[in-house]
């Protein structure tokens, strides 16, 4: 656990991808096998669930620190971070703890079943035993998610550093399905072929951002546009009779979405899709917001499947006959994935094409990009046609050119703390527009990002002298900051007070200039409902 | 007859209507007491001020030729019948508490303070009172502060550290105050000591009070080269100027009560963050307000609902009251250029 908190610390205390990598891959060097495969699960996603509920962790915490709840609440709340608050908030010690990583994450899962009075005596033991960054570690163990600035690529990066083994090797090895408890680290990361899982998803190839035009990209004759759909991006395998959906976030999905289950007997064994998530009623593409009620959802009921139907629209094949046929160029999984499909009957499956679209100039480009909206796309995707399946957000090869946001100017009427490195800073807003009176402000989004660093900075000590009341974290402020607001789409929402819901809302722009009465009203934003 | 309370807080500052005079206001008035030269406590414009002999020469420096007169810890004088004394408050150089009597009834004003003995300023002293104004700037128990020669071994050591790596430490902490306190720690023997403009004007002030090692001031002459495994002191301000790049490769710190919380460094996207504050923490300021056996507390800037409620839970009449002052790293962030 030494080792394994102080690679924490370093990993957490730069900014430098270089240092990282270095931290980590010398403790892939060092560490014991079964230490270095919990590093991975737990840097992947992968940890064992919660073992104790944090509702107990705080009660505990305040129990041992001598404080009221309520003090640890409010301490919480500007720390931004519960196993961070706990370390605080914990008389220090000097560590006593000789126990590694693994026995830790063992005592976790054996943990989970125990009564909550072996539970709050084992928590006080190690409380008492582990100094500050070692109890920050342990608490993180608990409550799950280190955000510390290690991504999976980096992760990844650091072991083939170790190893010598092939980044996108790597990748693919450390995708899918497998148990840090049991695997070992020769069987998950040295040994030759570890394929042999049935359910074993591609690492997905993702695209960057165009920031102005394409027309840079060369000749429009080596490229291919699709349009960017609006769901959640997700492979489907078949094999071995079985079918398995995986997200982006390397989520099973199988269970959520049962109508591909469909695709067994029809689609051949040795066959794996890439492609978009999408809801499908009655013929016609729906909204992200439709999806959006089935995302959550664990069971799903059979009047939801009726209602909101998924449908996948595929525009890439990663494997064909049972062979990973990532290193072909695009142009030709194109066309082994049109032949596949040309032998199916899709009016009966799950499945659609999403069009491979040749254009001959960049300006048709541009023009297929203003049709956007109308077909419910969220703008172009563009592929170079001679190039293979790459792991990972690499440039190059694809790229995504997204429609311009639609905007709204609104007025700042909540404001919460960040968490993160925005903790204590009031980073998380609520935007209200007026009503069609012109009277009342009614909040439609929430926004976190599109600001810089300063002009948090700013508009927090504003928030801090005009606080008109305190909800817990919350609080209501004089509405007087108009700031523009961008969002992807709109769409009619039960769930939402203001009775429409947007995607993906984010500052654009702060109006300093605006007053509120210029602040836009609530028509004119359910106008944009396309 | 029912008198107003002895001390009251209206729109220009902390004001005692029995004598007339101010502490700490933040708007131009005829007679202010000044406990200390941060900005938030001693503003222009006021006709004469009365602060510490030792926070006389800060003021002028950053106030420029103003009206204003020295006086000595425990020295008493009156007011129309009200007494008035300074008692040291161990915040920085020429800090001070004001301490006001009358009739028998005691008031103490803290200004910004700290229990630890820094070895640079007077030591806090406790004073008796009735009604003791606080601040309270990190008044939640997450807020542990390590003893400060445990902060100047880390720091000493983090410096050598860079200095084997070929690199120039560069050290933020605010220009009155962090800056010498930094400097009292650092090992001269580690290598040579750079100061930016700012922090140097003002430490020159402050040698004739106390021993500091010897620095280097930073101009436009001073060559890339010198820097490489020097240790380089500079107010907040300069983190991501263009002014540091001329230390390149360089790595950052900063010493701050705030850098106790993970999230405040990660914002401030530095590489390392030393926690150390010019202020109480929470411990401190418990047993600072135990000390003054006050039964009525009140809680200026900081976390003051939250302190103020804990203190009610414990048994102390506390309230908060607003003021317009600020931790220093506020300010220097707004205020402090480059020069």
């Amino acid at each position: 656990m030494k080792d394994f908190a102080q690679l924490i610390k370093v990993l957490d205390s730069t900014n430098k991808t270089n240092a990282k990598v270095d931290a980590l891959s010398k403790y892939f060097q060092k560490a014991k096998d079964t230490d270095k495969v919990w590093t991975i699960a737990i840097l992947s996603h992968r940890r064992p669930s919660r073992p104790v509920n944090t509702t107990l962790l705080r009660n505990w915490a305040g129990e041992l620190a001598n404080i009221p709840l309520w003090l640890f609440e409010d301490s919480y709340h500007i720390v931004g971070d519960l196993a961070e608050t706990i370390a605080l908030v914990l008389p220090k010690v000097v560590s006593q703890t000789t126990k590694s990583l693994t026995s830790f994450v063992e005592d976790m899962i054996l943990l989970k079943k125990k009564s909550d009075a072996e539970k709050k005596a084992y928590l006080f033991e190690q409380w008492k035993s582990l100094n500050y960054y070692e109890c920050f570690v342990f608490n993180k163990l608990i409550t799950g998610g280190f955000r510390i600035g290690v991504s999976q690529k980096l992760m990844t990066k650091a072991l083939s550093k170790a190893t010598a083994i092939p980044e996108d090797e790597l990748a693919y090895k450390l995708m899918g399905n497998w148990d840090a408890s049991s695997i070992s680290f020769e069987d998950l990361v040295l040994k030759e072929d570890n394929a042999s899982q049935l359910s074993k998803p591609y690492p997905f190839y993702l695209a960057y951002p165009i920031e102005d035009t394409p027309t840079k990209l060369g000749a429009i004759s080596d490229w291919g546009i699709e349009h960017k759909w609006d769901g959640i991006r997700g492979q489907v395998i078949v094999r071995d009779a079985a079918v398995y959906v995986w997200s982006r976030g390397e989520e099973l999905v199988s269970d959520k979405y049962p109508e591909f289950q469909q695709f067994i007997g029809n689609i051949p064994n040795g066959t794996v899709f890439d492609g978009e998530l999408l809801a499908f009623t009655n013929g016609k593409l729906g909204s992200f917001n439709d999806l959006q009620t089935r995302i959550g959802r664990k069971k799903i009921s059979k009047k939801l499947l009726e209602q909101t139907p998924v449908i996948l629209r595929v525009y890439d094949l990663l494997e064909y006959e049972g062979n990973d046929i990532r290193s072909l160029p695009y142009i030709e999984r194109r066309e082994l994935l049109s032949k596949l499909l040309s032998n199916l009957d899709l009016n009966t499956l799950p499945l659609q094409l999403s069009e491979l679209i040749r254009l001959d100039s960049w300006e048709d480009v541009a023009k297929e990009r203003v049709r956007s909206r109308e077909l419910q796309s969220e703008g172009l995707m563009i592929k170079k046609l001679d190039a293979p399946y790459g792991v990972g957000r690499k440039k190059g090869n694809w790229w995504k050119w997204k429609v311009d946001p639609l905007t709204i100017d609104a007025v700042l009427t909540y404001a919460m703390r960040g968490h993160g490195r925005r903790s204590n800073l009031f980073t998380d807003y609520t935007f209200g527009l007026w009503d069609d009176e012109k009277k009342q402000l009614v909040t439609f989004a929430k926004a976190y990002s599109g600001l810089t660093d300063a002009e948090f900075r700013k508009v927090d000590a504003w928030i801090k002298k005009n606080t008109l009341e305190r909800f817990g974290p919350v609080r209501s402020v004089t509405p007087h900051h108009v700031f523009e607001i961008a969002f992807e789409g709109v769409a009619l929402s039960k769930r939402h007070k203001s009775g429409v819901a947007t995607r993906f809302p984010r500052i654009l722009r702060w109006r300093k200039e605006k007053k509120i009465e210029e602040v836009n009203t609530l028509e004119d934003l359910k106008e944009m409902i396309s | 007859m029912k008198r107003s309370p002895l001390l009251e807080f209206n729109d220009k500052g902390i004001y005692c209507a029995e004598a007339d005079v101010y502490l700490d206001p933040w708007r131009p008035v005829d007679k202010a007491l000044v406990t200390h030269g941060h900005a938030d406590h001693s503003c222009y414009g006021h006709k004469k001020y009365i602060t510490h002999h030792s926070n006389v020469p800060i003021i002028n420096h950053r106030l420029g030729d103003i009206n204003v007169s020295g006086v000595a810890y425990g020295e008493e004088f009156t007011v129309n019948g009200v007494k008035f004394s300074f008692f040291p408050a161990g915040h920085i150089i020429g800090s001070s508490q004001i301490r006001v009597e009358f009739q028998g009834e005691v008031w103490v004003y803290s200004g910004d303070y700290k229990v630890e003995n820094d070895g640079i300023s007077v030591p806090f002293e406790p004073i008796k009172c009735h009604t003791f104004i606080t601040e309270c700037t990190f008044g939640l128990p997450v807020f542990k502060w390590q003893p400060q020669q445990d902060v100047y071994t880390d720091i000493n050591d983090w410096w050598v550290e860079n200095q084997l790596n070929n690199q120039t430490s560069v050290l933020f902490g605010y220009t009155l105050g962090k800056a010498q306190r930094l400097l009292h720690g650092l090992n001269p023997e580690i290598g040579k000591i750079y100061t930016h403009a700012a922090v140097e004007n003002m430490t020159e002030i402050l040698r004739s009070q106390v021993d500091f090692p010897e620095t280097h001031r930073i101009t436009k002459d001073t060559k890339k080269e010198e820097f490489l495994g020097s240790i380089v002191i500079a107010p907040p301000s300069a983190h991501g100027s263009p002014w540091i790049r001329k230390m390149t490769p360089y790595v950052t710190a900063s010493a701050s009560g705030w850098m106790a919380t993970r999230g405040a460094r990660r914002r401030r996207a530095l590489d390392k963050g030393f926690v150390m504050s010019d202020h109480c923490d929470w411990y401190g300021l418990l047993a600072a307000i135990k000390a003054t056996e006050a039964t009525e507390i009140v809680c200026t800037h900081g976390y003051t609902e939250i302190f103020s409620k804990y203190l009610k839970t414990i048994g102390y009449n506390a309230r908060t009251e607003k003021t317009a002052y600020e931790d220093e790293e506020a300010i220097a962030n707004e205020k402090e250029t480059l020069s």
